[in-house]
């Protein structure tokens, strides 16, 4: 086994997920400590090669660069297959990716060929006597585990979204790139992608940096919309408590909590919401909470760190307001 | 067909969590109820045994609280029910519970669609449903929220699942693993005859020798993750701030002033 760690850069049509970069970074933290190298492994189709000198940038010592159609839709089967054989082949203490749909799927697959221990959605990682200790957030975040893969190796970990900081790119690091051929042929390969319908809107909730949530406060789809006014205003990503999706007033895709995303941004706003505790599972870890509620006893006041008590028709048009004259 | 629905037992999604000085986890009074994501496989299971005919059975490993679980998709519908377990399954990690499913199917045989809710409500992994798939060599479908088509006879199946970008199509051979995400379906409520039924069924246990697993593949010794400390999360500091402005347009003034003092816009 080497000191080595590995990391999986996802990309979807070329472009890369910022959690891979925070993937990289937390990479090159335990190889330092270790003593050893951040190997990137960037498997997609044509096109995917300029992420090669992005990885470096973002910390990696090696690319592991395939370029091939088998690769550029994501399917595990081959992604998996080739990620197997270049851990083999190498060896690595451990192997990061970034807890996202793709990632969570990969992870285990990979502890499955491999007969390894993945713990997923990490949070925190240190090295305790050489061995990754992380930690997790268990029953929606009510508790904190703390997990080790203490006999197997890699040790494969999934890493949450901003949970780790994204490093500064520095474009003048050097790093070599290898070419690995893919190990699956089409005709290996069972499940096939026979279309793509993207979802609307543009932010990620997982990787805003801001996110507007609206909830039962706002009374109906209309109501959304000073909500949405105020997401755009702060370049925000929209979300919704799940009593605002199961009204219907918001898709699916937006909601927030433990049947929904788990987020953590720097600025969450809540309005109208009550605060349920499903829905602080999924964005207790932000930054800021700000909650605008006309109930003072609502339980997102105990939770955010600055609260406004007022009709949030008439809170929300204020504030946007007056962001917009702060910010210009 | 035959599809098998792959479940736990959770704490209540309600259930205030805690841990003693020696680490144990408790859910205090709270019920031990099916894993909320569950419903949704099984919904489906329901959906598509109505549509091409079939049965439906549901699994899960675990000791007698698994009953609950199983006894739930029962009353929901589910025509057969098996519970696996051996006391050296206990302190399993994803990759030996997938080994132990993975037996499972095998031993049942004549499996078409094998249903995963998206992940449940205690560990939170996501993982079991896609090591399985690996380990059974079947396409792992995850997070899928449309099953666009089915056909049994042609053993082929078109899904839509959810990416961070938007739904991806993929259409993939049969038997094939499926895992259910909330917006394929509205999860039944269980019906008093359901209820009824669920309570004089049987419900076959199998052992390890049953499903043919190796003791040092399961539980702990069979496991790559251990957790060796569980804990609170750390309070946080301090009450919630509320401004209380002349008027709404100051107390946003006041507010956005703050947010750019803690320099988050």
């Amino acid at each position: 086994m080497s000191n080595d760690i590995f990391t999986w850069v996802e990309q979807f049509k070329g472009e890369p997920a910022a959690v891979s970069w925070e993937a990289i970074g937390a990479a090159r933290e335990l190889a330092d400590e270790l003593g050893g190298s951040v190997v990137a492994c960037v498997f997609g189709g044509e096109g995917v090669e300029k992420l090669a000198q992005e990885a470096i940038s973002y910390g990696a010592d090696t690319v592991l660069l395939a370029e091939d159609a088998t690769l550029a839709d994501f399917r595990v089967e081959p992604q998996a297959a080739l990620l197997a054989s270049v851990v083999r082949e190498a060896e690595p203490s451990a192997v990061v990716i970034g807890a996202t749909f793709r990632g969570r799927e990969l992870g285990p697959a990979l502890a499955v060929d491999l007969g390894t221990g993945c713990i997923a959605d990490c949070i925190a990682l240190e090295l305790a006597d050489g061995q990754v200790v992380a930690t997790r957030p268990i029953y929606a975040g009510k508790l904190l585990c703390k997990c080790v893969v203490p006999d197997r190796r890699p040790q494969i970990l999934t890493t949450r979204a901003r949970a780790f900081a994204k490093p500064e790119p520095d474009p003048a690091r050097s790093g070599e790139v290898k070419q690995v051929e893919p190990v699956l042929a089409e005709d290996d390969i069972l499940c096939q992608v026979t279309g793509f319908e993207a979802a609307g809107g543009s932010v990620s909730l997982a990787d805003a940096g801001i996110i507007v949530s609206g909830g039962r406060g706002v009374g109906g789809p209309e109501g959304f919309e000073p909500v949405r006014e105020l997401a755009e205003t702060l370049g925000a990503a929209l979300g919704a408590s799940r009593a605002a999706v199961d009204a219907g007033w918001m898709p699916y895709a937006h909601q927030v909590g433990q049947t929904g995303k788990t987020v953590g941004p720097d600025l969450y706003v809540a309005a109208g919401i009550s605060g349920a505790i499903q829905h602080q599972a999924g964005m207790r870890t932000s930054k800021v909470i700000v909650a605008v509620n006309k109930d003072p006893e609502a339980p997102i006041f105990k939770l955010a760190h600055y609260g406004i008590v007022g009709d949030l028709f008439k809170v929300v048009p204020a504030l946007n307001a007056a962001l917009k004259e702060k910010l210009g | 067909m035959h599809i098998v629905v792959c479940t736990k037992h959770t704490p209540d999604s309600e259930a205030k969590m805690s841990v003693d000085e020696a680490g144990n986890v408790s859910w205090g009074e709270s019920p031990l109820i099916i894993n909320p994501w569950d419903e949704y496989a099984v919904e489906e299971a329901l959906i598509l045994r109505d549509e091409h005919g079939g049965t439906v059975t549901v699994v899960s490993v675990g000791a007698e609280a698994a009953l609950e679980a199983l006894k739930h998709a029962v009353a929901m519908g589910c025509d057969e029910a098996v519970r696996v377990w051996d006391d050296a399954c206990a302190g399993a990690d994803t990759l030996a519970t997938s080994y132990v499913l993975a037996k499972t199917v095998e031993k049942i045989g004549d499996v078409d669609l094998l249903l995963f809710g998206k992940s449940a409500i205690d560990a939170e992994t996501w993982q079991t449903g896609s090591a399985v798939a690996r380990r059974l060599g079947w396409p792992a479908l995850m997070y899928t929220i449309k099953i666009a088509e089915l056909d049994p006879d042609g053993k082929r199946i078109v899904v839509e699942r959810l990416l961070e970008q938007g739904r991806q199509v993929v259409s993939a051979p049969l038997p094939a693993v499926v895992g259910t995400t909330k917006g394929i379906n509205e999860p039944r409520y269980t019906s008093f005859m359901g209820i009824r039924k669920a309570a004089k069924m049987a419900y076959p246990l199998w052992t390890l020798q049953d499903v043919g697993a190796e003791a040092d593949k399961v539980g702990a010794a069979g496991s790559g993750v251990r957790w060796p400390e569980v804990a609170m999360p750390p309070a946080r500091e301090g009450e919630a701030e509320i401004i209380a402005g002349e008027t709404v347009e100051e107390s946003a003034a006041i507010l956005v002033d703050k947010l750019l003092a803690e320099k988050v816009i």
